[in-house]
């Protein structure tokens, strides 16, 4: 797998600089942003990011509001929420909103890594469909 | 003094006092009402039997002054109708005589004629009288000074008793008088007749208090007795005096009635009191029967109303003290939990960084240059153990929110009984291992109940786990029951451990409440449950012994009130 690109979203500035230093020595490409607005700012200078992840907690723009306004610019990207306290109305409602799955800080990192995979397989496996159905468009244009 | 024994001092002097006062409100206008009532009819009937009393005697001694008049009368017409040498002619006296006796019935038992000297002059009757001197005898001294004379009753010379009356006349300068004897049974029929009840009877006395008819029931009256009735102011117009007097020597009351006839006698009718007023005493009697049966019932409802009513309001208060109780827990396990979900929210995300720092160290430690290191084990022994203890960290912080939570769940149809083998089957494995049988006495017609099962599902598992955690490895048995009672479905778990002593049955819902050894309870998962099974409307209760076990009972709702 190539190295992957990540938007980290979190208001906790130590967090995200450990996380970020921790992702990197797993051969992650790491972006931060310490709110929604950076974050959507960020994905608008940094087309190449596959996966977000996405605190639910946050001032100002909250993690929920943030993952909608991403989801509406950006349907192909998979989104990971992490969350303070697992509860299945903001878990649901993520799902809903089109989140790949949650986790629970502190979360184990190798948890994460593996579910960062997932969302990257996921959506290389979106990218290399809707390629298909272009490449396929074109083709029956031309037959 | 104990809270109970102050309850009860204060519930028995309510029953008291509740008493007093019902007895009290009962019994006054009853007690006024009877007195009065009887009071006036007392009063009324007295008047009553007092006035026909006096009219019997009135009559009587009409009666009685007539019949004397009347023989006096008779007697005086022979005097003025005849001469004295008409009446000293035997043979015409005795005809009189005879004449008189078919009018009336031998009352004029016989006639006489004397003069002045106290001779008897002529005589008709039965006895042999012919020229007998009265001179000496008290009546002839007050009959030569009066027109007419009523003696007194006396033996006389015929030793038989009898009274006179005589007729005095003046020829020229000489009295002479026509003297005639009344049978004295005649005269005593007209008082006898006055018989009233079974003591009431009538007699006559003179004024020396002598009795002049014939006595009744041994009845000897003195001077004293006249003088008595004579001096009583108490008199009617009609001459008709009542009076109750007692009879020191029987100790009965007796009511008299008297009446003085003409001639100075005194009429006196007597009566026991008692049998004059044998139908008011009957009434007064049957009174105070039912007075008393009435009031030992109004006594006795009182007691048992009383009783009842204050078992009542005891059970009441209870049940308000309790539910106080409970609303209080509530409140303040609600204030807890909002305090304590803010401060997981705060302590979560440092919790986090130190973790991931944590990680970060051990991600370094994976260098090269590092691995020399001789405290390379001991660096990760540290951060391993910095992990442990976050992750211990969020899961306190976990609870804390799921506790705090108010709707964070969904609710679907819940099968209980299924949920609860659900539960077992987990908790089986581990129940095994310390040696603890779970029984399950699940109750067939348990219906479907709206709840969020994941919640409920917690509510046993934290119970069934405590039940584990307090039985040690001692082994034992865990028994749960479900049962369908009137809308509500009722679950135990039933526990054989080492009970919970009953200082801390108060404080086990609590939250952080734990008897755990530091670092295995963290005193919220009761905390838990009792928040769930509260929301739902139901509610939970421990009942525990020590050395015997401990017994949680839920009250589960079916259908929960449609305000949520």
């Amino acid at each position: 797998m190539s190295s992957v690109k990540i938007l980290l979203v979190d208001d906790e500035i130590p967090f995200v600089e450990t996380m970020t230093k921790r992702l990197i020595k797993r051969n992650f490409d790491v972006l931060t942003a310490f709110s929604g607005n950076e974050a959507i700012k960020q994905l608008q200078e940094h087309m190449s990011v596959e996966v977000v992840l996405l605190d639910v907690k946050m001032p100002g723009m909250g993690g929920i509001e943030t993952l909608g306004e991403i989801k509406k610019l950006y349907p192909i990207l998979e989104i990971i929420m992490l969350t303070g306290h697992a509860t299945v109305e903001s878990a649901i409602e993520g799902m809903k909103l089109g989140a790949f799955d949650y986790l629970m800080k502190p979360c184990d990192i190798n948890q994460l890594v593996s579910k960062v995979e997932e969302a990257v397989t996921k959506k290389r496996m979106h990218e290399d469909k809707i390629i298909e159905a272009r490449v396929k468009e074109i083709t029956s244009k031309r037959a | 003094m104990n809270i109970e024994t102050k309850h009860a001092l204060y519930y028995s002097l309510l029953t008291r006092k509740l008493i007093v006062l019902v007895i009290a409100v009962s019994f006054t206008p009853m007690i006024l009402v009877i007195s009065i009532i009887l009071s006036q009819f007392h009063n009324s009937y007295h008047e009553k039997v007092n006035a026909h009393l006096g009219e019997l005697v009135m009559k009587h001694k009409q009666n009685i002054d007539s019949f004397l008049q009347e023989k006096l009368n008779d007697i005086h017409f022979m005097v003025n109708s005849f001469s004295f040498e008409e009446l000293s002619n035997e043979v015409f006296l005795q005809d009189k005589l005879a004449a008189l006796q078919y009018d009336y019935q031998h009352v004029f038992v016989d006639l006489g004629v004397i003069n002045e000297h106290g001779r008897q002059i002529a005589y008709a009757g039965p006895y042999k009288l012919e020229d007998v001197r009265y001179s000496n005898a008290k009546w002839f001294k007050k009959a030569i000074e009066n027109q007419y004379y009523i003696s007194n009753v006396f033996l006389g010379f015929r030793g038989y008793p009898h009274f006179i009356i005589t007729v005095r006349k003046k020829i020229g300068e000489i009295y002479w008088i026509l003297r005639s004897t009344i049978d004295f049974g005649a005269f005593n029929s007209l008082v006898q007749n006055l018989s009233v009840g079974k003591t009431g009877f009538a007699f006559i006395i003179n004024k020396e208090g002598k009795l002049q008819t014939k006595s009744v029931l041994d009845f000897h009256p003195d001077k004293k007795f006249y003088s008595y009735f004579l001096q009583n102011k108490k008199k009617a117009d009609d001459g008709i005096a009542i009076v109750e007097k007692d009879d020191k020597s029987s100790g009965r009351k007796y009511i008299y009635v008297t009446a003085l006839l003409k001639n100075k006698w005194l009429l006196i009718f007597r009566q026991e009191t008692s049998d004059a007023f044998a139908d008011l005493n009957r009434t007064q009697r049957i009174a105070i029967i039912i007075f008393l049966l009435g009031g030992l019932g109004i006594i006795a409802t009182t007691f048992f109303v009383s009783k009842m009513m204050v078992s009542r309001i005891a059970r009441a208060d209870n049940e308000k003290d309790l539910m106080n109780q409970q609303v209080i827990e509530t409140g303040k396990l609600a204030s807890i939990g909002e305090l304590a979900a803010g401060i997981a929210h705060e302590i979560n995300n440092p919790v986090a960084i130190m973790v991931e720092e944590a990680g970060w160290i051990q991600d370094l430690l994976e260098e090269e240059d590092l691995k020399e290191s001789e405290n390379l084990d001991e660096f990760n022994r540290a951060l391993k153990q910095i992990n442990t203890q976050g992750k211990r960290c969020k899961e306190i912080t976990h609870k804390l929110l799921s506790f705090a939570r108010k709707t964070d769940s969904i609710e679907n149809d819940v099968q209980i009984n299924e949920l609860i083998e659900d539960v077992i089957s987990l908790l089986e494995q581990r129940a095994k291992y310390d040696n603890i049988a779970i029984i399950a006495n699940l109750a067939n017609d348990i219906p479907m109940m709206r709840m969020s099962s994941t919640e409920l599902q917690q509510v046993f598992l934290n119970l069934i786990n405590n039940a584990l955690d307090a039985m040690d490895k001692n082994g034992g048995i865990i028994n749960i029951s479900t049962r369908y009672l009137a809308g509500n479905i009722i679950i135990d778990i039933a526990d054989d451990g080492p009970g919970i002593p009953e200082v801390n049955l108060a404080k086990i819902f609590d939250p952080f409440f734990t008897t755990k050894p530091v670092g295995k309870g963290t005193g919220l998962g009761l905390s838990i449950c009792y928040g769930i099974v509260n929301k739902s409307g139901g509610k939970i209760e421990a009942k525990s012994l020590v050395e015997k076990g401990t017994t949680f009972t839920i009250t589960i709702p079916v259908i929960k009130k449609q305000d949520k």
